[in-house]
């Protein structure tokens, strides 16, 4: 990485006086807080982690705001909850002590298609300190659940292998693991299939795909523009299952006292588990409290409540103890969700001078037998680029497998992966720098809708990419550049991912002691959701962020919605903005002093947060990536990786800057480490454990860098903030896969990149 | 976890007493493989005799210029130990491409030979498996084998053998030192390993109430140049997808000694004879190296899917073997 010299239009700059850390016509004495260049890192915990590659710039020092109001949006503010965290004083779901309380052990199906015939207990109760065994013939009947994966032990189908057929319960974990091994479940097998491919018989063209979008859409005449296109690209991508495996595995703490439940959840939604929860269970949701003060990560998979919570109430009400279910980590995969396989056909036709003519982005998936769940992989390719001609659509096959869910960026992170592969083949086919191939495709308006786009940099982002990335000494003859054994490349791949943003509520409460506190049933899953809302709270109050205490996590707070999409901090923000403002509009009004109890405000953004807009509402981004491949052993490992986004208002440089690089090191694992085989024969997933399925581990991971450019974006919010937790593993993946073709010269379609493949292909072609 | 016992022996006597005399015993070190085996289920031992403090732990030179390493020394600790490092590079290379940093603080060097395979089917009691079932069938036959045999297979089991430090021990002519009812013995490390043949449930040679004491490194390997070289899904915390531990000494541009054996192609550390006999005598240039490995690559049998392993073995060994043979003398 070559020296660069920090921009005033990148955000988390250098120490000049216009760095733009707090954006907007501030009073000058109120840039007061940022980052300031120091001798060395020290051991301060304001000293925020050196960000760019050595030489590049020195390191900075973070210098948490002086007491000054206004400033607090877009500081690095450090997460509230890290003392807790690193202390162990931050309980999760399954740390809850509550007296009395016992384990819940589920019990999967051993078989992939077919009927429980028989459940016998009698072993697995005659162990000491086994309370219940629940199975489908006698576990408490629920409600039919709108969500067919949550009607558990309901009835003797088991649709997949891993469907809990019974839960253990029992004194201790480890009795409740020997109890649940212990039951004798006898099953009538019938014939499964769990192979997808594209022309299987019971393939279907869903009315839509995840998120509502429709499953197919098509402008002009794609196929004939197609065929009559100067230059054409078809190509084929295959992304695999993958999985979400957040640290924490998914678990409830469950506790009835009479008709009240209160669910201690790691969940990235309470509000939505309370409400499912009683129509489950037909309780008010008065009767209902969900608790997810700390949660360890989810990535989509604990968007929605899911067997854990259900299992735990179920038992806690069995056996008339606090219940805590926590899923071990073999059982998640076929458990709680996981990323279905997509297999993509990309047809690019572009005149000779790059300007696309005809786009066209099919996608076959899977889901089970349970639901309907369709990854929206071709949806990204509607968005991108100005294609006159234009066909993106999904085809769905049911098939005996565990239900596919939503996993960081669904749709965006397959389907980026495969469209920005794609651009990189025509890009060679034409001749093209794939950098300005992107740019001569920029779209004026949206290509699906038609509609403005609120604020669209993507062109920006590219070209100050290129500049830091050194792009522009890059020889793109591919397979020309060794380092002993090693063939090194470089590749660049966009980014993007939808504005999505919902109604939520909040209050904001003054107290006589001049703090502040603002309530909101937020979810912190570890993106430091609790610390940006102070930061918007503070700004709309203008107080110092150190008044201000925030409450999430609980639904005796305002409902909120999930932390999902990356909506979150859009969403529960604009309600946080709404009360304070409200709050500071009140004080400003008021004489005399504060009552004891202070004053409250409360905000309900609906009718505003999910108002139609006339603008097509999305981030952007690129990524560049420096890999070495190993001519030896096939072996690919990153050298370098860099994201340059475009996401409205940074809200605070150092959570998100956490976020991009997070997502980035999710999209590097799909490129070359992470990859799932579904077992046919069985209808599982092979790979079960953290042993066998490949995150990468520290020495996988390179000099990351993330930066982002300046947004002012009106149409948004009033923060002006777009989301960032899922972009930066969009486009990663095909980064990474462009610049292993750059090093080989060989066009690998089937991800991950793992050695066995790009050894083999070395072999045969190289 | 089912309920077990407990005991904690002060000697290798006592621990081969109290195992004796526990029908369903198992020896308990670091626990790396044991405990994580107990809850899945494969393993449920009556009994656990806690070894991990028996004095076993030392890395002793011996008058012959022999090393003898304890088997509960960490693998850490023999990584980093002296002489070690200076006398058995490749030793201490193998220890260190396994498993992770964690993990390596814990495990013991008789442990570290004792691990179970990874295959998928035995660690799922839901799955038919011979090793861990007799009889049951093996499941990755026909189901997911790319990081299973080219070796020494059989129609009951493709498993391979998991740890890298055998096969830098097998590479080196090390001994398996062995306590038992009967009395002391040692066998070579590259016959400790059984292949599966008709039975894979037997892992090893070892007997029945038998415990590993200790290794022995030769004086014969002592200060040879040797290297371990890996192959992996991820850069750390990965088993191999195949490996190679080489010891070659050269004199005059003429091999004069070489050890060769690769991991993770076989039920144990494949010690490659065939190319091994090419090689003593042999000119030290790639195209003799490639000659030999090539000797011992072509007896491979590759299932459906693993094929890879095959040309890998062979850049992996033809490129440490290079590495280690001194440049030509300009003439």
């Amino acid at each position: 990485m070559p020296p660069t010299d920090p921009t005033p239009q990148v955000a988390g700059g250098g120490p000049s006086g216009d760095d733009p850390l707090v954006p907007g016509a501030l009073p000058a004495e109120d840039v007061a807080a940022g980052w300031t260049e120091a001798a060395g890192a020290g051991g301060s915990a304001r000293t925020a982690p050196p960000s760019e590659a050595p030489g590049a710039r020195a390191v900075r020092t973070y210098e948490e705001p002086a007491p000054r109001t206004g400033a607090a949006l877009g500081a690095a503010a450090g997460r509230r909850e890290g003392r807790e965290k690193v202390s162990g004083a931050a309980r999760y779901a399954g740390e809850h002590h509550l007296s009395g309380r016992v384990y819940g052990w589920p019990v999967p199906a051993g078989i992939a298609r077919g009927r429980v015939t028989g459940v016998d207990t009698s072993a697995a109760l005659a162990l000491p300190g086994v309370l219940a065994v629940l199975t489908p013939g006698d576990a408490p009947r629920l409600a039919e659940p709108d969500d067919a994966t949550l009607a558990l032990l309901q009835n003797p189908r088991v649709p997949h292998r891993g469907w809990c057929v019974a839960l253990a319960v029992a004194e201790t974990p480890e009795s409740a693991r020997d109890a649940a091994r212990a039951v004798r479940v006898t099953y009538a097998r019938e014939p499964h299939d769990a192979g997808l491919r594209p022309d299987h018989p019971d393939a279907y063209e869903p009315e839509e795909a995840n998120g509502g979008q429709p499953g197919r859409l098509e402008l002009g005449d794609p196929a004939a523009a197609f065929a009559a296109a100067p230059v054409r690209v078809d190509t084929a991508y295959r992304v695999p299952p993958l999985h979400n495996h957040p640290m924490e595995p998914h678990t409830t703490t469950a506790d009835w006292d009479g008709d009240r439940l209160t669910v201690y959840t790691s969940s990235q939604g309470g509000t939505t588990v309370r409400s499912v929860l009683a129509g489950l269970f037909r309780l008010p949701e008065e009767q209902i409290t969900v608790i997810a003060e700390h949660v360890g990560g989810g990535f989509g998979s604990k968007g929605t409540p899911r067997p854990d919570v259900v299992l735990a109430a179920m038992a806690a009400r069995r056996t008339g103890r606090p219940v805590t279910v926590a899923f071990p980590r073999r059982h998640l995969p076929t458990t709680v969700g996981h990323r279905a396989p997509t297999l993509h056909r990309l047809r690019l036709g572009a005149t000779p001078d790059g300007r696309l003519i005809a786009l066209l982005h099919e996608v076959t998936t899977h889901t089970s037998r349970v639901k309907e769940f369709v990854e929206q992989a071709a949806v990204p390719s509607r968005v991108m680029y100005a294609a006159p001609h234009l066909l993106s659509t999904h085809t769905v096959v049911p098939l005996d497998v565990p239900t596919p869910s939503w996993m960081r960026a669904p749709g965006e992170a397959p389907g980026m992966y495969a469209l920005e592969s794609a651009m990189d083949e025509l890009a060679g086919a034409l001749g093209l720098d794939p950098v300005e191939l992107r740019i001569r495709n920029e779209p004026e308006r949206d290509p699906g809708t038609g509609s403005p786009f609120s604020s669209r940099h993507l062109v920006e982002c590219l070209r100050e990419g290129a500049r830091r990335f050194g792009w522009d000494r890059r020889d793109p003859r591919p397979g020309t550049r060794a380092d002993g054994p090693l063939l090194l490349g470089t590749g660049v791949a966009a980014a993007t991912y939808p504005v999505m943003v919902s109604p939520s509520t909040a209050t904001a409460t003054a107290l006589p002691d001049g703090t502040f506190v603002v309530r909101v049933n937020a979810s912190d899953i570890g993106t430091g959701a609790r610390t940006v809302l102070a930061q918007v709270a503070a700004d709309a109050l203008h107080v110092p962020l150190d008044r201000v205490r925030t409450e999430v996590g609980r639904t005796d707070l305002p409902p909120a919605p999930l932390a999902g999409g990356s909506s979150g901090t859009a969403s529960w923000g604009w309600a946080v903005h709404e009360a304070c403002t409200d709050l500071a509009a009140r004080l400003a009004a008021l004489t005399g002093p504060l009552p004891t109890e202070g004053i409250e405000t409360r905000a309900d953004t609906t009718g505003r947060a999910d108002a139609d807009t006339p603008y097509a509402r999305h981030a952007f981004g690129a990524h560049f990536a420096e890999v070495a491949v190993d001519t030896v052993t096939g072996e690919t490992r990153v050298r370098r990786l860099l994201g340059v986004y475009a996401a409205g208002r940074i809200l605070n440089a150092r959570t998100a800057r956490s976020q991009f690089v997070g997502g980035m090191t999710m999209g590097l694992g799909m490129a070359l480490t992470e990859g799932s085989t579904l077992d046919r024969p069985f209808g599982d997933f092979t790979e079960a454990d953290l042993a066998s399925y490949h995150v990468p581990a520290h020495a996988d991971v390179p000099d990351i860098e993330a930066d982002w450019i300046e947004e002012d974006d009106p149409h948004l919010n009033p923060m002006g903030s777009k989301g960032i937790g899922e972009i930066g593993i969009v486009g990663t993946a095909a980064a990474i896969g462009n610049a292993v073709h750059h090093a080989t010269g060989i066009r690998f379609r089937d991800l991950p990149l793992t050695p066995d493949r790009i050894l083999g292909a070395l072999l045969r072609e190289g | 976890m089912k309920a077990f016992g407990y005991v904690r022996p002060r000697t290798v006597e006592e621990a081969a007493e109290a195992y004796a005399a526990h029908p369903g015993a198992r020896y308990l070190a670091g626990g790396t493989n044991l405990v994580d085996l107990m809850k899945l289920g494969v393993e449920s031992p009556a009994v656990l005799v806690d070894i991990g403090r028996l004095p076993l732990d030392t890395v002793e030179e011996r008058p012959d210029g022999s090393l003898r390493v304890g088997a509960t020394v960490r693998n850490s600790d023999l990584a980093a130990h002296p002489l070690v490092r200076d006398r058995y590079p490749v030793l201490s290379q193998a220890l260190l491409a396994g498993a992770s940093g964690q993990l390596r603080n814990a495990a013991t060097t008789g442990g570290n030979l004792l691990q179970r395979t990874r295959c998928p089917y035995f660690q799922d009691l839901d799955k038919p498996c011979n090793k861990r079932v007799p009889g049951s069938g093996c499941a990755a036959l026909a189901g997911v084998h790319r990081d299973h045999a080219v070796f020494g297979h059989s129609d009951r089991c493709i498993a391979t053998h998991p740890s890298d430090m055998a096969v830098a021990l097998a590479a080196l002519d090390a001994r398996v030192e062995l306590y038992g009812t009967e009395g002391t013995r040692s066998i070579p490390v590259a016959d400790f390993h059984r292949l599966p043949g008709e039975h894979p449930e037997r892992d090893t040679e070892i007997r029945p109430g038998e415990l590993i004491t200790g290794v022995l490194l030769p004086a014969a390997r002592a200060g040879v140049p040797s290297a371990y070289r890996k192959a992996r899904d991820r850069a750390s915390y990965a088993f191999a997808l195949a490996s190679v531990a080489v010891v070659l000494r050269v004199a005059d541009g003429v091999v004069d000694q070489v050890g060769l054996a690769f991991g993770g192609l076989a039920h144990r550390p494949w010690r490659a004879h065939h190319a091994e006999t090419a090689l003593l005598g042999a000119a030290a240039t790639p195209p003799a190296f490639e000659g030999a490995i090539d000797l011992e690559l072509e007896r491979a049998e590759p299932l459906r899917d693993n094929a890879f392993k095959v040309p890998l073995a062979h850049n992996l060994a033809l490129d440490t073997l290079t590495r280690l043979a001194p440049a030509p003398s300009p003439v």
